[in-house]
C-alpha cells in the first residue's frame, strides 16, 4: 500500500499557482529525491508533507488518510539551518524525543529514568558519528555536525517519514559526501520513507530510489505565476543516463532565468 | 601614514584614554571647588573632598542621632529592597505575558492592543494616582516601578519570543511536543538570557521611578535622603549619595550580564 498519495494536488496562492494536478503514490522505504529551479514549489510540497501548508485542491494522503494539517511525530524534518535547538547540548537533543514522551507534564528525565534514556541518545549519537562531541552545544559543532545531530534528533522519533529541506546545502563538498553515506545507511537500517529536497541535481541522480523533477510546463514570461510546476520526471534512480542528466538540468535552467 | 579610520588604540592607549575624561572632571572639579572655597570658605556648592569625606563618614559609620541607625546603609537597603520587589515581579510578569502573548496567538490578538496602550501611559503621571490609590507606603512606590518597566519588558520578550525561528517550533511537534512542551522545553528555557538583557536595560528606569518616588513620598532611602539635604544645599553629602547610587546601578548590571554569560554559555557563544 502506499504511504504518501497525490491525487489532482494543487497549491495556489491568490492567483498565484504554486503546483498543479500533481498525481503519484510512493510506497513506504521510498527514497524520493525532489529537484527543480528555484519557484518550483519543491519547498512548498516538502511544507504540505510536514503540515504547515494546506492543499489548495485535491487530496494529498498519508496511510489512505488526510495528511495532519499541523506537524506531528509521523514526520520527521531536517531544515538547512535551526534544526537542532542552540539551548541544549548534543546529547540533550537527542534525548529530547524521549523525555517528551515519557514526561508529559515537564518534558523532563531526572535520575534513573534520565539515565535509561541517555544510553539510547548515546547509542544514536554514535551510530552518526558524535560520540566525542555529546555535551557541547550546537554552536561549538561544525556545520556537519550539526546536520548529523539533527538527523539523530528527528531519527529518535522514529518517525515514518522523513523530510530532508536542502539539509546539505551549506556544506562543503567533502563533508556532502560524508553526509551521503550517512544519510544511505540509516536508510537501508531503519527502513524510512524519505523525501528530500536538494538543489543540486547530480545529488538526486545517484541518492535514493527514485528521482522527481518539478518544473513548469507551461511558462508565461509575462506572467510567471499563472501556471504552477508539475511533476516532469519520475525516474527510478539508476536508469537515468548522462543525457537525461543534461536534459534536465538544461530545461530547469530555462525555467530559472524565465522566473528570473 | 594610515588613515584616521584605520587607525586602533593599542591596549594602554585605550585604557590610558577611557581615564583620561574622568581625570579631566576630577581637576576641573578641584579646580572651582578651591577657587570657590577661596572666596568664601562657607561655600556649600562645590565641598572640597575633605568635607565629603566627613559626610561619609557621618553618614556610612557612625549612627544617626536622631535613630541610632546607619543612615547610609539604612537608605541603600531601603532602596535595593523596593528595586528588587519593584523589579522582581516586574520580571516575572514580563516573562509570563512575554512568553504567552509571544507563543499563542490567540492570547496576542486578546492582550497586545492592552500592553501596547498601557506602555503608552506616561508611569510619572499616574503617580498621584498610585499614592491615592495605594496610600503613601511601600506599596505605591513598587507600583510605579513595576507600572513603568513591565510593559516594556513584556513587549520585549514577546518580541524575543517571537523571534525564536519556526523552525525549531516545528522541530518540537514532529518529536512530539505538545504546546505545554514546546513553552517548557523551548521558549522559557530560550527566552531566560532574553529577559535577564530586556532587566538590565530597564534598570535605569527603574532607578528613575523609585527615587522619583522616593523623593515624594518616604522616610527613607537615597533618593528620600538626597532630596532631603538639599534643603540644607547638602551637596556633601549628595554628591556621595549620587556616586554610590551610580556604583550601585553599575555592580547590578554588571553582576547580570556575568550571570548570564555563566549561565546562558550557548546564548552568549552564538552571538
Amino acid at each position: 500500500m502506499a504511504i504518501i498519495e497525490m491525487n489532482n494536488l494543487w497549491k495556489e496562492y491568490g492567483d498565484q499557482v504554486v503546483l498543479e494536478r500533481l498525481n503519484a503514490e510512493v510506497r513506504e522505504g521510498e527514497f524520493v529525491t525532489l529537484v527543480g529551479a528555484s519557484g518550483c514549489g519543491k519547498t512548498t510540497f516538502l511544507k504540505m508533507l510536514l503540515g504547515t501548508e494546506s492543499p489548495s485542491r485535491g487530496k494529498l494522503l498519508l496511510d489512505g488518510a488526510p495528511i495532519p494539517d499541523q506537524p506531528d511525530e509521523t514526520r520527521g524534518i531536517v531544515f538547512q539551518r535551526y534544526s537542532v535547538l542552540p539551548h541544549l547540548s548534543a546529547l540533550e537533543n537527542v534525548m529530547l524525543a524521549d523525555e517528551l514522551h515519557r514526561h508529559k507534564l515537564i518534558g523532563r528525565a531526572f535520575g534513573g529514568k534520565r539515565k535509561a534514556l541517555k544510553d539510547a541518545a548515546m547509542a544514536m549519537l554514535e551510530s552518526v558519528g558524535l560520540t566525542q562531541a555529546a555535551g557541547k552545544f550546537p554552536h561549538e559543532l561544525s556545520g556537519g555536525m550539526q546536520q548529523r545531530l539533527a538527523i539523530a534528533q528527528a531519527l529518535m522519533k522514529r518517525p515514518r517519514i522523513l523530510l530532508l529541506d536542502e539539509p546539505f546545502g551549506a556544506l562543503d563538498p567533502g563533508i556532502r559526501r560524508d553526509m551521503h553515506h550517512l544519510v544511505l545507511d540509516l536508510w537501508r537500517q531503519q527502513g524510512l520513507t524519505i523525501f528530500m529536497v536538494t538543489h543540486d541535481l547530480a545529488e538526486g541522480f545517484y541518492l535514493g530510489t527514485r528521482l522527481w523533477v518539478f518544473d513548469k510546463t507551461r511558462l508565461d514570461p509575462q506572467a510567471p505565476g499563472a501556471y504552477g510546476a508539475r511533476i516532469t520526471y519520475d525516474l527510478p534512480v539508476g536508469d537515468c543516463d548522462k543525457g537525461t542528466l543534461t536534459a534536465i538540468q538544461e530545461q530547469a535552467d530555462a525555467t530559472a532565468r524565465t522566473m528570473a | 601614514m594610515k588613515k584616521l579610520i584605520n587607525r586602533q588604540p593599542g591596549r594602554v592607549a585605550t585604557w590610558a584614554l577611557g581615564l583620561l575624561p574622568f581625570a579631566l572632571l576630577l581637576v576641573v572639579y578641584l579646580l572651582a571647588s578651591d577657587a570657590r572655597l577661596e572666596a568664601n570658605p562657607n561655600d556649600k556648592l562645590l565641598p572640597a573632598f575633605s568635607a565629603m569625606g566627613d559626610a561619609i563618614q557621618r553618614m556610612a559609620f557612625e549612627p544617626s542621632k536622631r535613630s541610632g541607625e546607619y543612615l547610609l546603609w539604612a537608605d541603600t537597603l531601603a532602596s535595593l529592597t523596593r528595586l528588587a520587589i519593584g523589579v522582581g515581579i516586574s520580571a516575572l510578569m514580563g516573562l509570563v505575558f512575554g512568553i504567552v502573548t509571544g507563543t499563542l496567538p490567540y492570547a496576542r490578538a486578546g492582550l497586545s492592543p492592552l500592553i501596547t496602550g498601557l506602555s503608552l501611559v506616561p508611569p510619572m503621571a499616574i503617580l498621584p494616582i498610585l499614592f491615592i490609590l495605594f496610600g503613601l507606603g511601600e506599596l505605591a512606590k513598587v507600583m510605579l516601578i513595576i507600572i513603568g518597566i513591565t510593559p516594556f519588558l513584556i513587549r520585549d520578550l514577546q518580541q524575543r519570543a517571537r523571534e525564536i525561528p519556526a523552525e525549531q517550533v516545528i522541530k518540537m511537534q514532529t518529536l512530539g511536543a505538545n504546546t505545554w512542551q514546546i513553552i517548557l522545553r523551548l521558549v522559557w528555557p530560550q527566552i531566560m538570557p532574553r529577559l535577564i538583557s530586556a532587566v538590565r536595560l530597564s534598570l535605569g528606569s527603574a532607578w528613575l521611578f523609585l527615587i522619583a518616588a522616593e523623593a515624594i513620598a518616604a522616610t527613607e532611602g537615597l533618593g528620600y535622603r538626597i532630596f532631603l539635604v538639599r534643603r540644607y544645599l547638602s551637596m556633601d553629602v549628595i554628591l556621595p549619595y549620587v556616586l554610590w547610587i551610580t556604583l550601585l546601578a553599575f555592580a547590578i548590571d554588571f553582576l547580570l550580564a556575568r550571570y548570564s554569560r555563566w549561565r546562558y554559555p550557548w546564548f552568549h557563544g552564538s552571538h
